[in-house]
């Protein structure tokens, strides 16, 4: 059994949420949120065990293809079309500590820009081979990685000529529910990302250069595919050391 | 100078955006033959323990309509009120319930439905009984940041009045949206993101 097999699961509460560091619910810049963003102050309140626990997934649920985009939805011998990159990186917590088991699930549009969606009606054409899903559950490093294509940017009806910078986005389990999270990852480089109304939507600069994913040439397979590097962080819990419980620490 | 505390910061949120479903129920959005089925999409079998309970909403906008493009998951504990969860100490939770379920409301209508066992009451931390709920949370296209809610149940009224979640809500008629509606075993609940029925959201 590995180590972190053998440790004794952590049941401290998390630390507050900085608000801050995250968009707010209402940005008038990101025009959607409007009318979809609470106006009332949250209730504030310490985690009890309803946020302390949440849903564990096993390797089980993982079908051989699932962290593979470029073969998931292709025809047998055949594979989607695009730049071939590898994504990789750590989940960790807040206090560093590597999140193992944590399940990650992502989606993008293809490399024309191109969302295989009913609702999409952009003009870029689908890709037959090229579904737009994965999904990876991290090892006890905290440790993931899957094979993609890099994704296409592509306009949006929001202001006259917004365009989504290319990224990929990700929903992240880690052993609490209060730890889920929804973002979206950038690509190294991309002048785009600086000119798009979602990634405005955040506020703090440096939280924004958190999104993005530096190109990890180490780790670049020769002839095959460039890397990029994807560190999560979730919330981080206090030690039940710090929780008051009869059973202490 | 003092020590650095080594604190990472947590990943800032994005919206999930209007394609949330390719990722999270590919089947439910037309992508088929990659998961043989959506995560989340059964929380009970035929040996679940408990009493069986539907429950159905919508997740309503500031102009009064719904969000036709929203997804939600549940988190919730058994019927004798445990966690199907590695951090759940207090005992071990019914193996064939699995606490956590996901739903993409309806493109039609924007109804969302959860078939699901009503959960049995969990402690604070002070060791009083919470009320039995729900946890809910929300992403769609133009949430920044999943909202996190609960829903309470209409006919645990004692319960509810010593729940001390439902207590530190200042405003009183506040609480009430987080009271479904409908009787067992059919419970209604409607999120409002906006106005005067605003729910009460949650910083936990």
């Amino acid at each position: 059994m590995s180590d972190t097999e053998n440790r004794r699961p952590e049941t401290g509460a998390f630390f507050q949420r900085d608000r801050d560091w995250h968009p707010p619910a209402f940005a008038p810049g990101y025009k959607t949120s409007v009318l979809r963003s609470p106006r009332k102050a949250l209730l504030s309140l310490d985690n009890t065990i309803s946020e302390i626990t949440g849903p564990v997934f096993g390797h089980s649920i993982l079908g051989e293809l699932d962290n593979d985009l470029i073969h998931n939805f292709a025809k047998p011998g055949e594979s989607a079309i695009g730049e071939r990159i590898i994504v990789h990186g750590r989940v960790l917590d807040e206090r560093g500590r590597p999140v193992a088991g944590a399940l990650l699930e992502f989606w993008q549009a293809n490399a024309g820009g191109r969302y295989r969606h009913k609702k999409e009606s952009y003009l870029a054409a689908l890709d037959p081979n090229f579904g737009g899903c994965g999904r990876t559950i991290t090892d006890e490093n905290g440790s993931y990685v899957f094979r993609t294509i890099r994704p296409g940017a592509y306009p949006w009806p929001n202001g006259v000529n917004d365009w989504r910078p290319a990224h990929i986005h990700f929903s992240v389990f880690g052993h609490g529910f209060a730890q889920r999270l929804i973002t979206q990852m950038y690509f190294e480089g991309d002048p785009m990302i600086w000119k798009c109304p979602i990634v405005g939507t955040i506020a703090d600069a440096r939280a924004i250069e958190q999104l993005i994913a530096p190109l990890d040439w180490a780790n670049t397979i020769p002839m095959d595919a460039r890397a990029y590097k994807f560190d999560i962080v979730l919330r981080g819990r206090r030690s039940t050391f710090f929780e008051n419980r009869p059973e202490g620490n | 100078m003092v020590q650095n505390l080594g604190y990472l910061k947590e990943t800032p949120s994005q919206t999930a955006g209007p394609y949330v479903h390719i990722g999270l129920t590919p089947n439910f959005g037309g992508i088929s033959g990659v998961y043989e089925r959506d995560l989340g999409s059964s929380m009970v079998n035929e040996k679940t323990l408990g009493e069986r309970i539907t429950v159905t909403g919508r997740v309503i906008d500031g102009a009064g309509a719904p969000l036709r493009d929203a997804l939600i998951e549940i988190w919730q504990a058994d019927a004798a009120g445990l966690y199907n969860s590695p951090s759940e100490m207090r005992g071990a939770a019914d193996p064939n319930f699995t606490g956590w379920g996901r739903c993409p409301t309806s493109a039609e209508d924007g109804t969302f439905v959860f078939e699901t066992v009503k959960p049995g009451r969990i402690p604070f931390k002070d060791g009083r009984l919470m009320a039995p709920h729900i946890t809910f949370w929300i992403v769609a296209r133009g949430i920044n940041i999943g909202l996190q809610t609960r829903l309470y149940f209409p006919d645990e009224a004692a319960a509810n009045a010593e729940d001390p979640l439902l207590q530190r809500i200042e405003h009183r008629h506040r609480a009430e949206t987080l009271v479904a509606g409908g009787r067992a075993p059919n419970y209604h609940f409607d999120i409002h993101l906006q106005g005067e029925k605003e729910t009460v959201f949650l910083d936990i």
